[in-house]
């Protein structure tokens, strides 16, 4: 009951059809990231599947269907990152830095813009901060303001961390 | 008197796309807008947009306004475009429709054919105080925030989670403004999840279940007193105070019909469309023969539905005017209603769906 409040107010609380975590093995060794979405409602909406250049993102039979992925195709590119209206997908590469580090690709449309090597804050999908992180690359991938934006984070964290905030 | 063949009232993303249509098959056609820019809702959202590649999804709204711009501007032989232009009057006995630019200059026009989208109003729900200077609707806000770039105060409550409630939210985030919370009465949010999810994640509380009972203030808001709803929709628990300067209301929005009425259109009250709406065929005629209606108009729902049944009005008043053949015709028109079918096919399409089986009478002629 507890948990259903939440999921239904916005907040994921656990693997669904349209939110499902990458293959561990494969994930573990795919340099570049694989993509996680969380977008558990089917809605009338495709841009994840029409922006992906590789096909990861499966051709919808129903515009309204959830998403599904084919991570053998992804490459971690974060197009979809940044052209998901929903703000839904983002891409997390377990390979990079050292051991309990994992660099998270997330898209980002407030002010101000965050600068490369600075600390930012990460916060979890109720908007608590949970630890610091490092901005890596800031990108425009579509050149029309959403960011994405590379962070080095807490390898531990994420499946908590969905967004930053830049420290004044 | 002014004429036209084809006159088009509201210039939002149905107006624009049935103008746009009619045009391109070869009609004279007038849009008039009571706006200085055209665009209708359009113009304010920031945001990208839902739907399918067709309707420029994943592309901000002000964008798409311009992109229908463009459209308009490679007709624009063919098209007049009123700004500023208020229809304010449909006369049922001779159809002429009477209008007023800025205050005062006003002229008549006899169009051959109307087009009515004139889009949505929005609602309002009755508490103490609502009179106070704060309490701001929705498409307020946003006009005052990305049209005029003026922040709308500093720490904002926000009444109903619906998409509109949830997506202004966020754009008062962008813009630097505090959210002290959403209220809504639903255990569940209205609008999509990905949208609540956004909200979320930036430190948004979404208080479910939850009423405004009363704003705070003397001369303006200084809060709002908030209270949880039980199972049975009494009040339960202790009211909340809210420290906010305004309360910005997202409850819904009803379909402007002000002009459907006048026509003597035949109407009928449908929830699921949000209000009253016009009777249509399948080609989204009233009953008035030379009368079409299109986009929130003929009931609230998205501007991807909207281009596409602004699409659907602009084809049929260019075939009831003779500039096209049935087969070029069926061809548009088949295109037309697989994509809204497409739009409207999923589970939050259904209240839609169910709107328009009581609102559509099939065929005027039988
Ligand atoms: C915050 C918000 C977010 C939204 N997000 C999305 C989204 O992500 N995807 C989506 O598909 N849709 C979205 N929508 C919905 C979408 O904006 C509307 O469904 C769409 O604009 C309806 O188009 P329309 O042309 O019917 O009406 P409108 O856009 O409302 O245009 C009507 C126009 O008619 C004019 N008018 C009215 N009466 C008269 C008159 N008598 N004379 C002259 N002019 C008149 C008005 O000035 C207005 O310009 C959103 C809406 C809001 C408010
Ligand atoms: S990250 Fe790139 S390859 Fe992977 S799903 Fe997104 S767009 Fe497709
Ligand atoms: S583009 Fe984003 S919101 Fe739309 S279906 Fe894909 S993941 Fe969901």
């Amino acid at each position: 009951m507890e948990m259903d409040m939440l999921f239904n107010s916005g907040i994921l609380t656990e693997e669904r059809p349209g939110a499902i975590k990458p293959p561990q093995e494969l994930w573990e060794k795919k340099q570049n990231g694989l993509v996680i979405i969380e977008c558990p409602q089917r809605i009338p909406c495709n841009p994840c599947h029409t922006s992906c250049p590789t096909g990861a993102v499966m051709p919808f039979e129903d515009i309204n269907d959830t998403p599904r992925i084919d991570y053998a195709k992804c490459t971690g590119c974060a197009m979809c990152v940044a052209k998901c209206p929903g703000l839904a997908c983002f891409v997390v590469d377990l390979t990079y830095g050292g051991a309990d580090e994992a660099l998270m690709k997330l898209p980002y449309e407030m002010l101000p813009v965050p600068e490369v090597g600075a600390v930012v804050d990460c916060l979890d999908r109720t908007g608590e901060v949970v630890s610091q992180g490092k901005v890596v690359r800031v990108m425009e991938p579509w050149k029309d303001k959403t960011l994405v934006v590379h962070v080095s984070v807490p390898k531990a964290l994420v499946m908590d961390i969905r967004a930053i905030r830049v420290v004044k | 008197m002014r004429s036209t063949e084809v006159m088009v009232i509201g210039g939002g993303p149905a107006g624009l796309s049935a103008a746009v249509e009619a045009a391109s098959l070869g009609c004279q056609v007038m849009v008039v807008d009571s706006d200085l820019k055209l665009g209708g809702q359009l113009i304010k959202q920031t945001h990208k947009f839902f739907g399918s590649k067709e309707e420029h999804a994943g592309t901000r709204g002000f964008e798409i306004a311009d992109i229908l711009f463009r459209e308009l501007d490679e007709n624009k032989e063919r098209i007049q475009v009123l700004s500023n232009t208020t229809a304010v009057g449909y006369y049922k006995e001779d159809g002429v429709v009477s209008c007023v630019t800025g205050e005062d200059e006003y002229f008549r026009v006899k169009p051959q054919r109307v087009i009515m989208a004139t889009g949505a109003q929005e609602k309002m729900i009755p508490f103490p105080n609502n009179d106070l200077p704060g309490v701001y609707g929705a498409g307020a806000v946003q006009t005052l925030m990305n049209v005029y770039g003026v922040m709308p105060g500093k720490r904002v409550l926000m009444v109903g989670a619906g998409n509109i409630g949830l997506i202004v939210s966020y754009q008062m985030k962008q813009a630097g403004v505090d959210i002290a919370g959403i209220v809504e009465f639903m255990p569940h949010v209205g609008g999509y999840w990905v949208h609540a999810a956004k909200d979320r994640r930036l430190g948004i509380p979404i208080y479910l279940r939850h009423t405004i009972l009363e704003a705070l203030g003397d001369r303006f808001v200084t809060g709002a007193v908030i209270q949880e709803v039980g199972a049975k929709g009494g009040l339960v628990g202790e009211p909340k105070k809210i420290d906010c300067d305004v309360i910005c209301m997202a409850v819904g929005l009803t379909p402007t019909c002000e002009l459907l009425w006048q026509a003597g259109c035949e109407m009928t009250f449908v929830p699921e469309l949000c209000g009253y709406v016009a009777k249509r065929d399948n080609q989204m005629r009233t009953s008035i023969p030379t009368i079409w209606v299109a986009g929130d108009a003929a009931g609230i729902e998205e501007a991807s539905s909207a281009m596409v049944e602004g699409r659907v009005a602009g084809l049929n008043a260019a075939r009831s005017t003779g500039h096209l053949t049935d087969t070029e015709f069926d061809a548009r028109s088949s295109l037309y209603w697989k994509r809204l079918s497409d739009l409207r096919a999923g589970p939050v399409g259904e209240k839609i769906r169910y709107g328009i089986s009581q609102a559509c009478c099939g065929s005027w002629e039988v």
